[in-house]
């Protein structure tokens, strides 16, 4: 029972905690009165952003680009993980007078 | 086409017109019906729509319609309630209602992407003229504060709709 036989746990669990990035964040965007708020967000790749619909009305996050699509029905809260790093801008595709922007870091 | 774009727009204008009393301003009551009237006129022409278009996208578009318009009414019911409001009919409302009926027999003489042509444009010259009376007539003539934000709210859905219509009429071209 050598403190010795521990020691590659310990470097391994030390390696395992640095190839870890700095931990994911779950970012809150909220549709109130068919606004996003808050308009412009900084995320980075792995967040979770938890769409939150506070409207009757059906919403859909819908990037620009293509690289996410969400819908959020009335009085609902959906989530989603973003994927791809860039600066994206997104509308509702419902009510397209509905615009923001989400600028994910990788 | 413009006959028919105008038919819409001069039903609104009736607002502004001395047909709606001697320069008198839409009271509360009638604003609440000219509204509400608006709306099942948008949910009438979703449904025929629902059946008639062709293309998915007018199809997706009047579902919209159906369950937006559907979405304002209810707040406006449950409002009209909560303020004890009777809604009031009025040469508006009548005028919108009329020509409205005569809109959709004519729609449902058209077949195909003439009929989903014709729909959509409607529906983008409609949501123009609904929030120009909102805008200069309705919004501003709204005592109640209640009345006068549900109204905002409308016209920032209404809005979205007529941009939405204009890039669904984009797309069958």
């Amino acid at each position: 029972m050598s403190p010795g036989r521990y020691l590659p746990i310990y470097i391994a669990l030390l390696l395992g905690a640095m190839a870890v990035p700095a931990q994911a964040a779950t970012i809150q965007i909220t549709m109130q009165d068919l606004v996003f708020a808050p308009a412009e967000v900084s995320a980075k790749v792995g967040d979770t952003i938890e769409w939150i619909n506070r409207d009757v009305f059906a919403h859909t996050a819908t990037a620009r680009n293509g690289d996410f699509d969400v819908t959020m029905p009335p009085k609902k809260t959906v989530t989603s993980v973003l994927k791809k790093a860039g600066a994206i801008e997104y509308y509702c595709r419902y009510h397209p007078n509905m615009k923001a922007v989400l600028t994910i870091a990788p | 086409m413009f006959v028919r774009l105008s038919a819409a727009i001069a039903a609104l204008s009736i607002l502004g017109s001395p047909a709606l009393a001697q320069g008198a301003k839409p009271t509360d009551p009638q604003i609440a019906h000219i509204a509400y009237t608006a709306g099942v006129i948008d949910i009438a022409a979703a449904k025929q729509a629902i059946d008639k278009a062709g293309n998915k996208d007018v199809k997706a578009f009047a579902q919209d319609m159906v369950r937006d318009h559907e979405a304002v009414n209810k707040q406006a019911l449950d409002l009209v309630k909560k303020l004890k409001v009777t809604p009031e009919d009025n040469d508006t409302s009548k005028a919108l209602s009329k020509q409205a009926t005569e809109k959709l027999a004519e729609l449902a003489k058209l077949k195909g992407a003439e009929y989903d042509k014709a729909y959509v444009a409607n529906e983008v010259a409609y949501h123009k003229a609904v929030n120009g009376a909102l805008e200069t007539q309705l919004i501003p003539s709204a005592s109640n504060a209640e009345l006068k934000s549900l109204l905002q709210t409308g016209l920032k859905i209404f809005q979205g709709h007529q941009q939405h219509a204009e890039h669904v009429a984009a797309g069958l071209k």
